[in-house]
């Protein structure tokens, strides 16, 4: 059942732009994988990261800085955005996992104001004016991007093999022994898995993915700026995570489309002025009454009456 | 000029003295998040907010019920207080018994919340608010001026820490909090009222938010953003201090303040993250923090 929702998923997605805005797609779907791959982490690790927007915000970087300056084809830019997200991930990975817990959120978090800063002051990112105008270039040099319709497919494409990419790491051994360490540590630890060494690797790969994400987004908004490493974005895929439902796989999709389009909602509303607000207050419900999310609370509804 | 190896004393003691101060804040809000921990187990992440609001309380008092600074910086904090304790019994209460990370995203949309309501309200540039009358001026030191205000701060948040490191450690009643940070449910069969002890170390660790935000009134301009930037040094300085000690948290707090200040001086560039630097160095030498007790 599951294999022919996905293929009807596909299909809706692969006409969605001859109806929808193809840019405000493009948007849900980078924020789509940049949700899941924050749920490989929390949803599968149970490891929560407070600073995942740095991934995000590094990708978008990187890939804008080869693009603006050394005209390099997208490929080129998003595999090098993709990389240095990865290393950071390594480094910081490498050090929150000494910690647990509520220290492991303060550490990614306090790691992820770190490289605000080195942001804001780092020559190369154009400081509080981030880069713009980044071209989007051809890919494999021949195929122009700069056309939206041919941007989303490439999205598209790109959002189908991370999402792909993290379902088989869910449902490897690898997925499995993640799963048990978040269920019981010790035991774990008992049965003689190296904890830290798998933390580790799902930390790198959470963040090379994130960093995927963030060079998609800035190649479709030809814009990398500092909004993308600022603590409120690690915030907000928190939040399109916990309300599409932690450790399902198609949660933090349904959840970045929903915070997608409420953004989106809100901002020609009269609520303009109060998404922070509206946010603040959906993580409240979220985390009082609705802890399994849309998809865990559909699944469960799903399990009582059939 | 007075100059010592080439350092220009008078600079170097003005960052000293503006370290202090920002330590006198990081300090109280360490003690305020180490307090809360110890019993709840919960990192709280509104802190930050309700530091803030402190700061409008005194704002909003002086402007629109004449309230002075000395009125503020009494009635503030238990207005804090309260709200903390509102919070505490409808909102965390009920999620108690879940994963403690669940009471982190409760109070981190808190603090959105708080934070957005007054950026709507008044804007994200900064609202002036007077130095009170009896402490404008300052006093001639060898080697620089200290205004009094300044002064004052530090003198009056180490008080506030000092009261607060006797009060649990040295009375009953923080007897009773120390017991209950061991084992809850013992202190409970032996008949005292834990929920309650709960609900007021909750008050009043976000109660020394509110101090620090009156406190803070004056010095820094009165701002929706001024919880969230600082909130994250703290987390650092809670990382560095570890959890464990009272006092630990106190002297983690002014030790990082001071250590930034000296960082303006010597190198400006490296000023606002030389606190997160410490706290990779501390991970990686001591992952329990310098006060926490090795897991």
């Amino acid at each position: 059942m599951n294999k022919k929702l996905t293929i009807a998923l596909l299909g809706v997605a692969l006409v969605a732009p001859l109806a929808i805005y193809p840019v405000f797609l493009m948007k849900i779907l980078c924020f789509a994988l940049f949700a899941c791959a924050f749920n490989l982490l929390l949803g599968f690790a149970g490891l929560l990261s407070f600073g995942h927007a740095v991934f995000l915000g590094t990708g978008g970087y990187i890939t804008g800085h080869l693009m603006l300056n050394y005209s390099v084809t997208p490929e080129i830019g998003i595999i090098a955005g993709v990389i240095c997200a990865g290393l950071i991930g390594f480094v910081y990975g490498k050090l929150a996992v000494r910690r647990e817990g509520i220290y492991f959120a303060m550490i990614t978090l306090a790691l992820a104001q770190l490289a605000f800063f080195f942001y804001l002051q780092a020559p190369f990112t154009g400081g509080e004016d981030g880069l713009q105008g980044v071209p989007r270039g051809n890919l494999f040099g021949v195929i122009d991007l700069e056309d939206n319709m041919t941007m989303y497919y490439f999205v598209l494409a790109i959002f189908s093999a991370g999402f792909w990419l993290i379902h088989r790491c869910v449902h490897s051994p690898f997925g499995q022994i993640l799963k048990a360490i978040r269920e019981n540590e010790p035991r774990a630890i008992s049965l003689g898995y190296k904890v830290e060494q798998y933390k580790l690797l799902a930390f790198v790969l959470s963040a090379s993915l994130a960093g995927l994400a963030g060079s998609t987004k800035a190649l479709v908004f030809q814009l990398a700026s500092l909004t993308d490493v600022h603590w409120f974005m690690s915030g907000e895929v928190v939040l399109m995570t916990l309300l599409g439902g932690m450790g399902t796989i198609w949660g933090p999709v349904i959840g970045a489309t929903t915070v997608v389009g409420m953004q989106n909602m809100l901002a020609s509303g009269p609520l303009a002025n109060y998404i922070h607000v509206v946010m603040g207050v959906v993580f409240v419900i979220c985390v009082l009454a609705f802890r399994n999310g849309i998809v865990g609370e559909l699944q469960k509804l799903v399990k009582k009456n059939f | 000029m007075a100059t010592f190896l080439g350092i220009n004393l008078f600079a170097l003691s003005g960052q000293l003295l503006i370290g202090l101060i920002n330590g006198s804040f990081y300090a109280l809000l360490a003690l305020g998040l180490a307090i809360i921990f110890g019993l709840l187990k919960i990192i709280n992440f509104s802190q930050g907010a309700l530091y803030m609001l402190g700061a409008f309380g005194a704002y909003l008092g002086l402007n629109h019920l004449g309230l002075s600074y000395w009125w503020a910086l009494l009635l503030v904090p238990l207005a804090i207080a309260a709200i903390g304790i509102l919070m505490e019994r409808t909102l965390i209460r009920p999620i108690a018994n879940e994963d403690h990370l669940y009471s982190l995203l409760l109070t981190f949309g808190i603090a959105l919340i708080l934070q957005g309501l007054f950026t709507h309200w008044f804007g994200s540039s900064g609202l002036p608010y007077a130095i009170p009358e009896e402490l404008k001026g300052g006093t001639k030191l060898p080697f620089m001026y200290l205004p009094n205000y300044r002064a004052w701060i530090i003198v009056f948040s180490l008080v506030v820490c000092a009261g607060t490191w006797y009060l649990i450690e040295k009375t009953k009643l923080g007897a009773y909090l120390r017991a209950g940070t061991e084992n809850p449910q013992l202190m409970q069969a032996f008949g005292i009222n834990v929920p309650l002890i709960v609900t007021l170390t909750y008050g009043f660790g976000v109660g020394l938010a509110g101090v620090a935000g009156v406190l803070a009134a004056p010095v820094y301009s009165v701002s929706p953003e001024m919880g969230s930037n600082i909130l994250i040094v703290v987390f650092a300085i809670v990382v560095i201090g570890g959890m464990g000690s009272i006092g630990g948290a106190i002297l983690t707090g002014l030790a990082m303040g001071v250590v930034e200040g000296l960082t303006k001086y010597f190198y400006p560039e490296a000023s606002n993250t030389v606190i997160f630097l410490v706290m990779v160095l501390v991970i990686l030498t001591r992952p329990a923090g310098l006060f926490g007790k090795p897991a």
